[in-house]
């Protein structure tokens, strides 16, 4: 292929991996402002995910012209594909790192029930949807299928955490009926820790399309078991 | 909008203003005003018979040699009209270069093919003919897999480097504008590959013109892109544009293959 259209291939690239980067940073922030409540930073997340939503809108458009002017087929096909769809993915990352930086802003209390906190794994939890990001980020460095397929075990450990949340805290609440305000919007971080999962999860069979040509999503066997040709 | 006129910033090599050319009583260029960028790479597309190929010609006066042809309007190359009655027809060629579809060398060795130009145009000095031959097939990538071989026939080089060949030979005489018609249509795949990097090169130094009915390749290649239609510039402005969210249904219709 023209070297031209190799180095227009090459920044797509590049730009996505600064997206998935500045998506990472916000995750651990919002997380961070969660744990420690720390409303200063939970200000940050949601200044800085305007960053995400116009890194969005840029990458789509060199998308666009790459799709126009170079007619990319194959394997660079896939890519470019891929690319969009990673895109959209890390977006909306970015939009549940903002709505759990708005948690800590409307957060009627100072503290955090840390027993709760235990019991119900959020910091096992966001641990995990940190090091999934981290993966598929690596992954696409790499250009390792492997390194991709690893997060699909991860994601089900995120599902299994978060289909245990409703009935602890509806439980907690029938204990501790004052704490219900301040439990309910917490219900809803682990929704977005859920999602976030789902999303790296869409993301790592992007990946896996773009290198194996294999195509995962709504094959729950292929991903037990896949098979790298 | 179409930019028929440049911004501030680019300095517009060529241009015509609304010109027309007749082919005895057939009108094959109607109203055409067009400016082109110093160092860009313009695509001149449209479907057969449209104007591509006499748009062209205007810019080194080939048409001159047609029987019958007659030019209304201007055309400019550095702001000056480039038809005047004294218009130094050979010097005009000297500075505007031109390589054709079909690859021509010339009936003789590589080296004598660069020289050519050279010759003629007064250098005669060895070592200075020698730096051109070896400059100029360098900058065409074909430096490397002729320098052991100059005095072979050209005839003995593929398809796709006697086309690399007849580009280094207009560069010889180092125009300062490349017009190229259809320069990659008679090429196999990886020659067209090759030539098409090395157009994307040759736009730091020259300012470049290529008519393609290869709308793929006038959008990896160019900068800014004409469609032409019956003789009239329909559309003109940033490849981009033109291949993402063209301004005219006609244009779209063209580029997405619904036209006819």
């Amino acid at each position: 292929m023209v070297k031209f259209v190799e180095s227009e291939l090459e920044m797509l690239k590049k730009e996505i991996l600064d997206m998935c980067q500045l998506v990472s940073n916000l995750m651990e922030l919002a997380c961070d402002a969660i744990l420690t409540l720390n409303k200063e930073e939970a200000q940050l997340v949601i200044m800085r995910e305007k960053r995400v939503n116009a890194f969005e809108l840029k990458i789509d458009s060199d998308v666009e012209d790459i799709i126009a002017l170079y007619n990319p087929v194959a394997i660079d096909l896939r890519f470019v594909l891929a690319m969009l769809k990673i895109n959209t993915n890390l977006e909306r990352i970015g939009d549940f790192a903002e709505s759990m930086g708005r948690f800590v802003i409307n957060y009627p209390s100072d503290t955090l029930n840390d027993e709760l906190i235990k019991e119900l794994r959020l910091n096992e939890m966001m641990t995990e949807v940190q090091s999934m990001l981290f993966n598929v980020q690596d992954a696409l460095i790499k250009e390792k299928s492997d390194l991709a397929i690893s997060v699909f075990q991860q994601d089900n450990t995120v599902d299994e955490i978060d289909k245990a949340v409703l009935p602890i805290i509806a439980n907690h609440i029938e204990k501790h009926p004052e704490d219900l305000r301040a439990c309910l919007p917490l219900a809803n971080v682990f929704r977005k820790l859920e999602r976030s999962g789902d999303h790296v999860n869409n993301i790592a069979e992007e990946i896996i399309f773009y290198l194996d040509a294999k195509v995962l999503k709504h094959n729950k066997s292929g991903k037990s078991a896949p098979s790298v040709e | 909008m179409d930019d028929l006129m440049l911004n501030s910033q680019q300095h517009a090599k060529l241009a015509t203003k609304a010109v027309s050319l007749y082919y005895g009583s057939f009108q094959a260029l109607r109203n055409v005003t067009i400016e082109i960028p110093e160092c860009n790479i313009t695509a001149i597309i449209g479907p057969s018979g449209c104007g591509k190929s006499s748009l062209l010609r205007l810019f080194n006066r080939m048409n001159d040699q047609i029987p019958g042809v007659r030019v209304e309007g201007k055309v400019l190359l550095d702001g000056s009209s480039i038809y005047e009655k004294d218009t130094d027809v050979v010097l005009l060629r000297k500075r505007v270069g031109m390589v054709f579809q079909k690859p021509n060398p010339f009936p003789m060795s590589i080296y004598d093919n660069i020289t050519f130009g050279p010759r003629r145009h007064g250098i005669t000095h060895k070592e200075e003919l020698a730096e051109i031959v070896e400059r100029t097939l360098n900058q065409v990538a074909l430096w490397q897999e002729v320098k052991h071989k100059l005095k072979q026939s050209a005839f003995a080089l593929s398809g796709g480097q006697q086309q690399r060949l007849c580009i280094a030979r207009a560069m010889a005489i180092s125009p300062s504008i490349l017009l190229m018609d259809e320069p990659a249509s008679a090429l196999d795949p990886i020659s067209t590959a090759k030539v098409e990097e090395l157009i994307r090169q040759l736009k730091k130094d020259y300012t470049v013109i290529i008519v393609t009915h290869n709308m793929q390749q006038a959008a990896r290649v160019s900068d800014k892109t004409a469609y032409f239609y019956l003789g009239e510039m329909i559309e003109y402005g940033e490849t981009k544009k033109i291949f993402t969210n063209p301004e005219k249904e006609s244009t779209q219709k063209y580029i997405t293959g619904r036209f006819g």
